[in-house]
């Protein structure tokens, strides 16, 4: 595989709506092995965004430890990244919200970044509701480390050397929604038609919006007996439903059939449609959701899709009632009470 | 009968049980001695409990300002019959012992080197309040009108106090009045008043104030215009934030809106709590977190993230004892090896070290300053000894002219000027490079912040050369910050005696004490305050000038003492230890006693033990 990325691009590649193209979102080239479900969430990432026409610059990455930890690098080159320590994203990406909740905040993480290490910091962002998208690019095992189970490892899979699991995988989409958060996907790598829109969906929703996507290990995670490997999800996925994103201002251009399609609409305007596969799903009901999800892992399937979601949600900004203005832009006449103020303190302590 | 003699000059403890509503009360004496323009200190000794177990409050009334903790106890106001036997034997001879004398002491308790004062507390409160928690809380003001009509206290002064802390519920007023004066007639109808110790009017506080470090701390960081604060609780560090949240309740809510110009999250533990404090210091915001104890240890493995990555953040270490869960409700000086090079890997840390309240304020600034200035964490030393306790302390001033130094940080027309940015390209030769912020620029000067080893432009690599660049532009930093960080204080103007005694924090008053009383005894000594970590220049010249030099700190390792001989490259033998370890501040008598003790080793002087 070649290090040095190729800076030919066709002369007249199609713009976004605000002139960049698809290279302006991408990032340096992936040193991840060649087939690794990682690269094809940092391309869904790039695409999403792209299609989204959101500035590289307001989006904030933040990652922990792991291979999943190092694709921010790989995707939005323009936009600030922060490759932080191992299972702390979600509280630097706390504070990085913040100081500026006018940004769009990307966190990565892999599973044991978040399943193992990091599964404190991950409820408690949760439990804050921050405003924030969570890919948690899952794939069963330590890749960096040559290929330990993770906690996310099914019961008696298998690992490449032979292993038998003997533990229980914690189902991170099923404590996210016990824990409360307020948009729950999943999704796999291979399935770029459903992972765009729900990337999308998730960078709209104002709050906690979490995505695990299934995303195979081809060097340690990918053999038989394996439950995340490419040939078992494939055969075992279900979906809830097919998705699609539209955006705001493109609401009035689109039009699509009636019947079968729930819309939901996010909080900014745009609305994710989702064509039901599975009928009688409703998103909005985290009940059915945690009990599909339970259904769906009895009989070994991997449910996908989007969910759930409430659209109607506080964020942590809301509840801790800050400004609108984002803190870091605020000056020191705005924060510094001045001299008079102080020898009105001192005199109370007298 | 000996009788202790002296105006002005005591140490006064009142053993009381948490949680029985004494502390304010106790307050109110202090507030009192204070208006009366006497210097005082008071530490409260308490247990890691919030109600039954003894708890004590000390003042020390010095009208020559010399205010550090101080062995003995000249007057014991003994509230708590659970430690009466305790509180007996610490009253100095000569001392007083007041008691409630509703109960009849047990003839075990009965000294005959002390005086006794029983005050019938309890029986005073049944008699004139009906209601039982009365009865508990008028005991409290029952023994200071006592109290102050022992030592001439101004009752005048007291009732004013009291007209201002119950402004608001007026009819509180007269019933802590009448209680005052029930224990002040009790003892002018049954003693001869006042005693031989007492106190008289000074004009020795000036324009002083009587404040805790903690909310000197706090209101450092609300002038240093600190949005983001993140933290777990512990004690003794707890009510720096809640003192932050406090003030900022008051002076920085928008007076429009009715929104917060502030964002303060508790944290599920200090790990979570330092890493907020990077996020907010990475995207722009001024945020800061305080920990103790076990949160140091915790805290470490983003402290060397911060070192590495070049991410500025205030961490405020209210040091107790350790350690582990060690003594969490006693003072010591035992973090400064953790602190100075937290972290795994070749790091150092900034560190300033507080003496008093007016510190606290002054230094918090400087640490945000600093921490900018130098793309680093600056943590502030205090302890708990300063940090809880009411210090004697100058007022907290503010320069409405000072502007916030916020270091190198690129802004979107410089980013346009640039042709090649690199975030670790030491272009000014001082080792600090130019950052920029998040959502700046839609093209220009984003880069990858990383724990990992990365070249100039923040692109990781493993090659040994780079790296080596990388961690010897960061020691050129740390050259840097020596002329950065506040260098020393000094208590002569110019050196003039071969001895030195070198002390740093909360050591201040006792230091100072012992050094004054040894000059008495002909063993002089220059004086050198250290305010500061990296070392400068004049911190190794005092060293220089100086045979012998007298380390004082509040640990058992002298760890203090270990790091300037590492960093400055002393001989050892040339640093003497002056120690105190016990959870309780150091004190004059304690200092004087090794000190002599060392220079009867030294040199064979006629030396008074």
């Amino acid at each position: 595989m070649t290090y040095i990325k190729s800076k030919i691009r066709h002369p007249h590649q199609p713009k976004n709506k605000i002139g960049f193209a698809k290279e302006d979102y991408e990032g340096s080239l992936s040193t991840l092995c060649a087939g690794c479900g990682h690269d094809s969430i940092s391309a869904a990432v790039i695409q999403a965004c792209f299609e989204m026409s959101i500035e590289p610059h307001r989006i904030a990455k933040v990652s922990g430890i792991g291979c999943s930890s190092k694709t921010p690098t790989y995707f939005l080159g323009n936009s600030h990244g922060f490759n932080s320590v191992h299972g702390r994203m979600p509280s630097v990406t706390t504070g990085a919200n913040m100081a500026n909740r006018d940004l769009i905040y990307l966190g990565v993480s892999g599973d044991g970044d978040t399943a193992s290490i990091g599964l404190g910091q991950f409820c408690h962002a949760i439990r804050r509701n921050l405003n924030m998208t969570y890919i948690v690019m899952n794939n069963g095992c330590y890749g960096l480390t040559k290929g330990q189970d993770s906690a996310t490892a099914d019961f008696g899979s298998i690992n490449k050397s032979g292993t038998e699991n003997p533990f229980n995988a914690i189902d991170l989409a099923g404590l996210a929604l016990e824990l409360g958060a307020t948009f729950v996907g999943r999704s796999f790598s291979g399935d770029k038609t459903q992972l765009i829109p729900l990337i999308k969906a998730a960078v709209s929703h104002k709050g906690f919006a979490f995505l695990d996507v299934i995303s195979p290990c081809v060097t340690f995670n990918n053999n038989d007996g394996s439950t995340k490997s490419y040939d078992y999800v494939r055969d075992h996925i279900q979906a809830t439903s097919a998705h699609e994103f539209v955006p705001t201002e493109k609401e009035i251009l689109v039009s699509y059939p009636e019947g079968s399609n729930a819309n939901v609409t996010l909080h900014d305007g745009s609305v994710l449609q989702l064509h039901k596969l599975n009928s009688n799903w409703n998103p909005v009901d985290r009940n059915m959701a945690v009990n599909r999800l339970q259904k769906a892992k009895m009989e070994g399937e991997i449910l996908t899709g989007l969910l759930y979601i409430d659209r109607q949600s506080k964020d942590l900004h809301d509840v801790i009632n800050s400004v609108h203005q984002p803190l870091n832009s605020l000056s020191k006449d705005s924060l510094c009470p001045g001299s008079a103020t102080l020898n009105k303190i001192n005199a109370g302590f007298r | 009968m000996m009788q202790v003699s002296k105006v002005n000059d005591m140490v006064i403890r009142f053993a009381n049980v948490n949680g029985t509503g004494s502390a304010s009360a106790n307050d109110l004496f202090s507030k009192a001695i204070f208006r009366m323009g006497i210097p005082l200190s008071s530490k409260n000794i308490f247990p890691s409990n919030i109600q039954g177990l003894p708890t004590w409050y000390e003042v020390r009334i010095n009208e020559n300002g010399y205010l550090g903790y101080s062995d003995g106890v000249d007057i014991m106001v003994a509230v708590n019959p659970q430690s009466f036997a305790k509180d007996v034997t610490s009253v100095n001879k000569g001392g007083y012992f007041m008691y409630d004398s509703t109960k009849k002491l047990h003839p075990d308790l009965l000294r005959e080197d002390i005086n006794y004062i029983g005050i019938p507390m309890m029986q005073l409160c049944m008699d004139n309040y009906e209601v039982p928690r009365q009865q508990q809380l008028f005991k409290n003001i029952v023994y200071i009108g006592a109290l102050a009509a022992l030592l001439q206290v101004d009752l005048e002064v007291i009732r004013q106090i009291m007209r201002e802390m119950f402004a608001k519920k007026e009819k509180l007023i007269p019933p802590n009045i009448k209680a005052l004066e029930l224990g002040a007639d009790y003892v002018h109808k049954n003693f001869s008043s006042p005693l031989n110790v007492k106190v008289e009017r000074r004009d020795n506080v000036k324009d002083q104030i009587v404040m805790d470090g903690n909310s000197a701390t706090a209101l450092g960081a609300i002038y240093a215009g600190a949005t983001v604060a993140a933290w777990y609780p512990i004690t003794p560090s707890t009510s720096v934030i809640s003192s932050f949240e406090k003030y900022c309740k008051r002076l920085r809510v928008d007076a429009e809106t009715g929104r917060n110009k502030f964002a303060i999250v508790q944290a599920e533990d200090e790990l979570a709590a330092i890493g907020m404090v990077i996020g907010a210091n990475w995207n722009g915001a001024r945020a800061f977190t305080s920990t103790s104890g076990a949160g140091i240890s915790l805290m470490s493995e983003f402290l060397g993230l911060a070192y590495f990555a070049e991410i500025p953040l205030v961490l405020v270490n209210v040091q107790r004892g350790g350690p582990s869960t060690g003594m969490p409700t006693r003072t010591q000086q035992s973090d400064i090896f953790i602190c100075a090079y937290a972290s795994h890997g070749d790091t150092k840390q900034v560190l300033l070290f507080p003496s008093t309240p007016a510190d606290c304020f002054e230094m918090t600034i400087q640490a945000f300053d600093l921490a900018d200035r130098l793309q680093t964490p600056v943590i502030l030393m205090s302890d708990l000894d300063l940090g809880m306790n009411n210090h004697l302390s100058p007022p907290l001033k503010w320069d409405d002219n000072k502007q916030y130094d916020l270091g190198k940080v690129l802004n979107k027309e410089e980013l346009d000027q640039m042709k090649t940015y690199g975030r670790y390209l030491d272009v000014d030769d001082d080792g600090i490079c130019y950052r920029t912020l998040p959502g700046t620029h839609p093209t220009k000067g984003s880069f990858f912040t990383r724990g990992t080893s990365r070249d100039e432009y923040a692109k990781y690599t493993e090659d040994g050369a780079t790296y080596v660049r990388n961690v010897e532009r960061l020691q050129k930093k740390w050259e840097t910050a020596k002329s950065y960080v506040p260098g020393p204080a000094f208590h002569q103007s110019k050196s003039k005696h071969a001895h030195g005694v070198v002390y740093f924090g909360t050591s201040k008053h006792s230091t100072i004490e012992a050094v004054e009383a040894l000059a008495k005894q002909d063993l002089h000594f220059d004086v050198m305050q250290v305010r500061a970590f990296p070392f400068n220049d004049e911190v190794k010249k005092f060293f220089d000038e100086h045979d012998q030099v007298f380390v004082v700190e509040q640990n058992r390792d002298g760890q203090f003492r270990s790091l300037l001989v590492n960093e400055l490259e002393l001989s050892p033998n040339r640093l003497f230890s002056v120690l105190n370890y016990d959870g309780m501040p150091i004190t004059a008598n304690k200092i004087m006693k090794q000190v002599k003790k060392q220079m009867m080793e030294l040199r064979s002087v006629s030396v008074n033990l």
